[in-house]
């Protein structure tokens, strides 16, 4: 098969072309890899190529498919890693500068059923340091550029891993999602990107930033894809104590074309100001696709939407701040070589070792944590997290999903963020309550801006009802399709 | 709230968070900590009362298993990305007494 239409392939269809013998996995890693040759100086969407190894791997999985061991859809087919996913022998830097010599000694759970399930990790991707960034320009191995755009970023924090799939750097990649480091860059590149509920996946050997919100999600070329990547990656594992079990993770059975009587509601605040008009425009054309296909398009008040974001960032910072304690140069990463005493050792490995907006957020989260703060700060944003989660409860009593924006804008220019975190902050605004109440969300394109840079949207689910999302943005990505 | 977070919170907060922090970066610190905590001051408008806290989004217990070890020896391994290592144990500076 010829690279450029092998490149054009989506995951599913190229595992078919390998049963079929169209191709092979072989074919298909060094399909990517001359594509990383000549677009990845430009995009940035890897901290580490593992050239060789994928091309070992290709071999051996090749070898299983031929002698009918695997038979798996995505057996073959090239997957890059967001670089907080643990990969055994392989780098994985949380792209800070404290794990830059970090080579984890076994793999996390998702990647190994990726593994056992045949697909090839070509490397691992760019993100914001420790996950904390909206932009991926928090890294401390330099920006990623958004495919569509180089002079906008991919999005954050799973921005290399996004931009890896718009720029056929990958077939598929793995990201995680906390407040929407997922489903945000997914929609600003132009891809697909899912969160499940919290708990379908494993977080054993994703590193963790909030504990309590961190889910791990596939970024896909299209709705099929990131049903078949989810069915690998979704288990109950005994080494993930806040890993559900779940009898229903045969997710491809949702892709059906079909939204009659679907109830999707509208949140009145989510189209206020501060939207950007061509992505309310692009947003609700789809609505209106979705309503002619027979499904019943309702505007309602969400209600403490404007809470959702402080209430998100005392919460990630809190147990931030508690989960990057372990990062003290004693056991892996970077150690202070001029230390005195082992305190010092803990400050000065810490300090240098951290980028600024980590040490922002570790800074709020001990604050929020610490004695006479606790109740009035940290206590207070889980009460209020309670009440998010209250409000989508009654949501979800008169509606099958949520429909909304992904982000108030496309993707911002390089160097534009940073400088106004708070900004940045906001938003958030649209994916982080899904993360607050532990709610599904899938984010798929729905058009461009005057700018030629991706707009998405998004379906919220209830709890466990990623079949429902699954179906509305499989037949949403249709209708658009057909649309145009 | 105050827009600017103290000299001393900032010390505190930092001895807490185990981050060497140098000038600037506690006047950095000071304002920005100010500007979140002010942010974050938006949820006193709720009314929380007899709302209980939400720790985990789903239903959760413990989850137990029986005491007995399944896996093999680790210390090698534990022992592989150590930037310190001495006799089988990770080595570190004195700590003082």
């Amino acid at each position: 098969m010829e690279e450029r239409e092998l490149l054009g392939l989506s995951a599913v269809e190229l595992g078919r072309a390998i049963r079929e013998r169209k191709t092979t996995a072989v074919q298909a890693v060094e399909a990517v890899l001359a594509q990383i040759m000549r677009t990845e100086a430009l995009y940035h969407c890897y901290v580490t190529v593992d050239r060789e190894g994928a091309l070992q791997r290709a071999e051996s999985v090749q070898k299983r498919i031929d002698t009918g061991e695997l038979t798996d859809p995505l057996a073959g087919v090239p997957v890059a890693l967001k670089d907080n996913l643990c990969t055994e022998g392989m780098l994985t830097t949380c792209a800070s500068e404290m794990l830059g010599n970090f080579v984890p000694t076994y793999s996390a759970e998702a990647v190994r059923k990726l593994e056992a399930s045949g697909a090839v990790v070509v490397g691992k991707t760019n993100m914001d340091e420790f996950a904390m960034g909206s932009t991926t320009e928090t890294s401390a191995y330099g920006a990623t550029r958004n495919p569509h755009n180089a002079d906008h970023v991919p999005g954050g924090s799973s921005g290399g891993s996004a931009a890896a799939v718009a720029a056929a750097e990958c077939f598929f990649a793995l990201g995680s999602d906390t407040g929407g480091s997922v489903r945000q860059p997914a929609s600003h590149c132009g891809v697909v990107g899912m969160k499940p509920t919290y708990g379908t996946v494993s977080r054993y050997g994703l590193i963790a930033y909030a504990s309590s919100m961190d889910q791990i999600g596939p970024l896909t070329k299209n709705v099929e894809d990131c049903a078949a990547v989810l069915e690998v990656i979704a288990s109950h594992d005994p080494k993930d104590s806040t890993s559900v079990k779940r009898g229903d993770t045969d997710f491809t059975a949702a892709l059906k074309r079909d939204v009659r009587g679907l109830r999707i509601g509208l949140p009145k605040d989510y189209f206020g100001e501060g939207l950007d008009a061509s992505v309310r425009e692009a947003v609700l054309k789809a609505a209106e696709l979705l309503r002619c296909a027979g499904a019943l398009v309702e505007e309602f008040d969400l209600s403490l939407v404007e809470y959702a974001v402080p209430a998100y960032y005392t919460i990630a910072s809190a147990e931030a701040s508690s989960n990057l304690e372990r990062f003290d140069g004693v056991k892996y990463g970077r150690r202070a070589g001029d230390a005195e005493n082992l305190r010092q050792m803990y400050r000065r490995s810490r300090a240098q070792g951290f980028g600024a907006e980590v040490k922002r957020r570790i800074m709020l989260g001990s604050f929020v944590l610490s004695a006479g703060y606790y109740d009035a700060y940290y206590l207070r944003a889980l009460k209020v997290k309670a009440m998010i989660r209250e409000a989508f409860d009654r949501a979800f009593a008169r509606y099958d999903c949520i429909l909304g924006p992904v982000a108030p804008t496309t993707a911002p220019r390089i160097g534009e963020s940073l400088a106004n975190p708070m900004k940045m902050y906001l938003g958030d605004i649209y994916t982080i309550s899904a993360n607050l109440a532990g709610l599904p969300g899938i984010s798929i394109p729905c058009g461009k801006d005057g700018r030629g840079l991706p707009i998405g949207l998004q379906f919220t689910g209830d709890c466990f009802q990623e079949k429902k999302l699954i179906r509305a943005a499989y037949t949403c990505e249709q209708l658009l399709r057909e649309g145009r | 709230m105050t827009d600017r977070v103290g000299d001393e919170t900032v010390e505190y907060v930092s001895a807490l968070a185990q981050l060497e922090l140098s000038e600037e970066e506690k006047a950095a610190a000071g304002r920005d900590m100010g500007r979140m905590l002010d942010y974050i001051g938006k949820l006193n408008e709720l009314d929380t009362t007899g709302v209980q806290p939400m720790f985990h989004v789903l239903p959760m217990q413990n989850v137990f298993r029986e005491d007995v070890v399944t896996n093999e020896d680790g210390n090698a391994a534990a022992l592989q990305n150590a930037p310190e290592k001495q006799d089988g144990m990770f080595a570190a500076p004195k700590s003082f007494d």
